[in-house]
C-alpha cells in the first residue's frame, strides 16, 4: 500500500507543482482525444440517427455489426491506421504518421462506432414518441434526423462522454501511430507505459491518478450541463 | 381575432370510398364511403373503438389503407397534401425546446422562418408570454394550445383534430373550442374527433357518426342531435351505447 | 456530413506546430529507456537547430518502420539485421556507433548459483539444468535476438521449456524486468536498462563481463533514393555529429549514479 500512497503524494506534487511536462502531456491528452469525440460526433451521431429511423433489408445484420465494432481492440484499429498512413502505405504521402492527427484519427475510427450504436438507441426511444407527430409534419429524413439529434442532445451528451472516456483510456492504438515521441505524441497513457516499462512504478501510478482526476473532471463538467438543462425542463 | 401575419387558406373537401382497414382477420374499419364538404365543421362520433382515430390517422396519411380510396379537393391522398393539413393529437407530442422554438421548427422545416407569424399563433392560443418557457413545463391546457399554434402556423386547408381535449381543463377546452370555431369561421375545412356530446353540439355542422367500424349516420348537425336516423347514434345520445 | 469532418480535421492539422527542421529516427526501448537521448538530443539540436524524435520500439519493429520509409535514421543493436537492411538496398550505410554490455540479473536467493560467474553459457546452463525460472523478452528484439544466440551456443533449446522454467513475455525489457520480478525469474538486460531502471526490489546483477556479452548499436541513414520522404541531409548531419568527438563525448558524457552507460566506439 506503500506504493500508492507514495503514487498519490507524487501525483499532488506534480499537480500542484504545475508540473510543464505534465501539463504539455495532459493538454494533447485532452486535445487529441476530444478532437476525436468531436469528429466521432460529426460522423456517428448522423449514422446512429440514419439506423434509428431507417428500415432496410439487412439493418438487423447491419445492427449487429455496429455493435460488435464497439468492441474494436484499439492495438488492431491502431495497426490498420499505421499500414495506411506509414510511407509505405496508400495514405503515406499525407505525412501524417507520428502526429497527433494520426492519434486523432486512430481514436475516431475507435470511438464513432460507439457514438453511433449508442445514439442509434438513444434516437430510436425518441423516435417512438415522435414519429405519428414527425409523419404528420412530414418532414422529410434530413429534418427528422436533425430535430431527433437535437432533442436528444442532452442524452447525447453521455453517448460522447462514453466515447471520450475510452478515447482517452486506450493507449495501444496511439502508442503505434503516435509513437509516444516526447513533447510530440505523448499522452498520458503512452507516458503511463513508458514510466511503467523504466519501472518507476509509483510515478506511473501518479500519472494514471492524474488521468482518472482528469476523466473525473470532464464527466463532472457534463453532468453539470445536464443538470442545469434538466432544472429548465429541456431534457 | 385581427391576427394579420395569420392567413387562412380556403378549404379542401375529403371524400373516401370503399374505405378498409383491418389488423389480421378484424375489421376495424368496412368499407366507408362518404364526402366532406371544404368547409364547416365535421365532427366524428362514436364509441370506444369505432375506429374514429384510426379513420383521421388514414385520412391524414398517417396508415395505409387496406383498401379504398382517399382524395382531398379531388386529388388522391399523397405526403404534398398532407402537408396541406395540420393533425392535433389528443397527447401533443411537443419538442423538447422553448414554446416559441416549437412553432418555428415547423416553420422552418416548411422552408422559411417567420417570427411575426410566430409570434401571432402564439397570441392567437394565448401564449405570448411563456414564448421562452421551455414547452415541456407547460400546463397539459397550455401544451395542447401550443400544439395548436403549431398546427394552425402552418395556414393548412384542413385541421385534423383527434380528441384535443379529452384531458383537459374547461378553461383550456373553451379556449380550444373557441379557435377551433374561429378558424372554421375564416374557411378552413375542420375535421374534429370527440365523444364528448356538449362539445359535438357547439361545434359541429354536420356529424359523421361511427360504429363498430361502420359508417352508421352523416347528417347535418340539427338532424342528427334532434332526430338521429341509426339506431346506433340514437343509442349512443341516449347514454346507452358505450362501446 | 462529410464536409464538416474535413473541415474538422484541416483546422486540426493546421494548429500543429510548424515544423522547424525535424528528424526522426527509429531506435531501440533500451536507449531511450535508459535517458541517454534525454542527455544527448539537447546538445545535439542546440548545435544544429535541428530537432530529433525518436520512436522507441523493439529493435525488430524498428526495422520494419524504417522498411516502410516511416523514420529518417535507424538506431539499433542487432547487426546481422542492420547489415540486411543496407545490403537490401534500404539503408544508406552503417557505421558502429557505441556498445554497452549485457547482463544477467535475477533474485539475490539466486537458486541456481550463478552468482559471481563471468562464463555466461555456464550460467546458462545452470539455470536450465536447475529449472530456475528465466524470462525472456520473446519479441524478435536486438536483446532477444542476442539472448537466443547465446543460448545455441549452450546446445540447449529453452523453448522446449516454453511455458514452463523458460518464460517469453513478447514485451520490452521494461515490462520484462516487471514480469521477471514479479516471478523471481532469471533476466538478461543490457546494462543500461538495468541501471535505470528503478523497479529493481531484492533483484542484483548476478553474472557479467562475458566478452560475449558485448552490445554493439549501429546507426544507418534509411536510403533517401528508395525513401523520397527521407530528410537526407539532416538525418546525415545528426549521424555525423553522432560519429564525431563531439557526439561521442556526449555519449561517453552520461551517466546514471557515478557510472557510464554507453562507451562510444566509432571508427574503431
Amino acid at each position: 500500500m506503500s506504493d500508492l500512497s507514495e503514487a498519490v503524494s507524487l501525483a499532488l506534487t506534480l499537480v500542484l507543482t504545475f508540473d510543464s511536462d505534465l501539463i504539455e502531456i495532459v493538454a494533447l491528452s485532452l486535445r487529441v482525444s476530444l478532437s476525436a469525440v468531436l469528429l466521432a460526433c460529426l460522423i456517428g451521431l448522423p449514422l446512429g440517427a440514419f439506423l434509428a429511423i431507417t428500415r432496410f433489408p439487412g439493418r438487423g445484420v447491419a445492427l449487429t455489426f455496429l455493435n460488435a465494432l464497439m468492441g474494436l481492440p484499439p492495438v488492431v484499429v491502431g495497426l490498420i491506421v499505421y499500414l495506411h498512413l506509414s510511407r509505405a502505405g496508400p495514405l503515406g504521402f499525407l505525412g501524417l504518421l507520428y502526429t497527433p492527427a494520426a492519434m486523432i484519427i486512430a481514436q475516431t475510427i475507435l470511438i464513432t462506432p460507439i457514438v453511433a450504436a449508442l445514439s442509434r438507441q438513444v434516437l430510436e426511444d425518441l423516435h417512438l414518441e415522435y414519429a405519428d407527430q414527425f409523419r404528420s409534419f412530414a418532414l422529410t429524413r434530413a429534418q427528422t434526423m436533425r430535430a431527433l439529434i437535437w432533442d436528444a442532445r442532452y442524452s447525447l451528451l453521455t453517448v460522447a462522454l462514453a466515447g471520450f472516456g475510452r478515447a482517452v483510456a486506450e493507449v495501444g492504438a496511439v502508442m503505434i501511430v503516435g509513437g509516444n515521441i516526447d513533447h510530440l505524441t505523448r499522452v498520458m497513457t503512452t507516458a503511463i507505459a513508458l514510466e511503467t516499462s523504466r519501472g518507476e512504478l509509483a510515478l506511473a501510478m501518479a500519472l494514471g491518478v492524474v488521468l482518472m482526476v482528469l476523466a473525473l473532471g470532464v464527466n463532472a463538467a457534463v453532468h453539470g450541463v445536464r443538470a442545469t438543462a434538466a432544472r429548465q425542463a429541456h431534457a | 381575432m385581427t391576427d394579420s401575419a395569420l392567413t387562412h387558406a380556403p378549404g379542401m373537401s375529403l371524400r373516401v370510398r370503399d374505405l378498409s382497414h383491418r389488423a389480421g382477420a378484424r375489421r376495424l374499419l368496412d368499407a366507408i364511403s362518404l364526402s366532406l364538404k371544404p368547409a364547416g365543421v365535421t365532427v366524428i362520433m362514436g364509441p370506444n373503438g369505432a375506429g374514429k382515430s384510426l379513420f383521421l390517422r388514414l385520412v391524414h396519411g398517417l396508415a395505409t389503407p387496406t383498401a379504398g380510396q382517399i382524395s382531398w379537393g379531388g386529388a388522391l391522398l399523397s405526403p404534398a397534401l398532407t402537408r396541406r393539413q395540420s393533425l392535433v393529437f389528443q397527447n401533443p407530442v411537443l419538442l423538447r425546446r422553448s414554446v416559441a422554438a416549437n412553432v418555428d421548427f415547423i416553420l422552418r422545416a416548411r422552408g422559411r422562418s417567420d417570427p411575426a407569424k410566430r409570434d401571432a399563433a402564439l397570441a392567437r392560443v394565448g401564449l405570448s408570454d411563456e414564448a421562452h418557457h421551455p414547452a415541456r413545463r407547460l400546463s397539459g391546457g397550455q401544451q395542447q394550445r401550443l400544439a395548436l399554434a403549431r398546427a394552425l402556423v402552418t395556414e393548412p386547408e384542413a385541421l385534423l383534430l383527434d380528441e384535443p381535449t379529452a384531458s383537459l381543463d374547461p378553461a383550456s377546452v373553451l379556449m380550444i373550442e373557441r379557435i377551433v370555431a374561429d378558424t372554421a369561421a375564416q374557411g378552413t375545412k375542420i375535421v374534429f374527433v370527440t365523444h364528448d356530446i356538449g362539445q359535438a353540439r357547439r361545434l359541429a355542422d354536420d356529424v359523421v357518426f361511427l360504429h363498430a367500424g361502420q359508417l352508421a349516420e352523416y347528417s347535418p348537425a340539427a338532424r342528427f342531435f334532434d332526430a338521429p336516423r341509426s339506431e346506433a347514434a340514437q343509442a349512443y345520445l341516449q347514454g346507452r351505447l358505450l362501446i | 456530413m462529410l464536409r464538416p469532418v474535413l473541415t474538422t480535421l484541416t483546422a486540426l492539422a493546421l494548429a500543429m506546430p510548424a515544423a522547424a527542421e525535424r528528424i526522426l529516427v527509429q531506435s531501440t526501448t533500451s536507449t531511450a529507456n535508459s535517458g541517454l537521448y534525454d542527455h544527448i538530443l539537447p546538445i545535439f539540436t542546440d548545435e544544429t537547430g535541428i530537432t530529433v524524435n525518436v520512436v522507441a520500439v523493439g529493435t525488430g519493429q524498428a526495422i520494419k518502420n524504417a522498411r516502410n520509409c516511416d523514420g529518417d535514421v535507424l538506431l539499433v543493436h542487432a547487426k546481422p539485421a542492420e547489415e540486411k537492411f543496407v545490403a537490401d538496398g534500404r539503408g544508406v550505410a552503417r557505421a558502429d556507433l557505441m556498445y554497452n554490455d549485457f547482463i544477467i540479473v535475477g533474485p539475490g536467493a539466486d537458486p541456481a548459483g550463478v552468482k559471481g560467474m563471468e562464463d555466461v553459457q555456464g550460467a546458462l546452463t545452470k539455470i536450465a539444468e536447475t529449472k530456475a525460472l528465466f524470462a525472456s523478452r520473446g519479441d524478435e528484439s536486438g536483446t532477444h535476438k542476442k539472448e537466443r544466440a547465446l543460448w545455441a551456443e549452450t546446445g540447449i533449446d529453452p523453448t522446449g521449456a516454453s511455458g514452463g522454467w523458460y518464460r517469453e513475455t513478447g514485451s520490452g525489457m521494461g515490462a520484462t524486468l516487471n514480469a521477471a520480478q514479479g516471478m523471481a525469474a532469471y533476466a538478461m538486460t543490457d546494462r543500461a536498462t538495468w541501471l535505470s531502471f528503478a523497479n529493481k526490489g531484492d533483484f542484483e546483477i548476478l553474472v557479467q563481463g562475458d566478452a560475449d556479452m558485448f552490445n554493439q548499436y549501429g546507426i544507418i541513414l534509411v536510403n533517401p533514393e528508395v525513401c523520397a520522404n527521407v530528410k537526407a541531409e539532416a538525418g546525415q548531419s545528426f549521424i555525423d555529429w553522432l560519429l564525431s568527438d563531439a557526439g561521442q563525448g556526449a555519449i561517453a558524457g552520461y551517466t546514471l549514479g557515478g557510472e557510464q552507460l554507453f562507451f562510444p566506439n566509432a571508427g574503431d
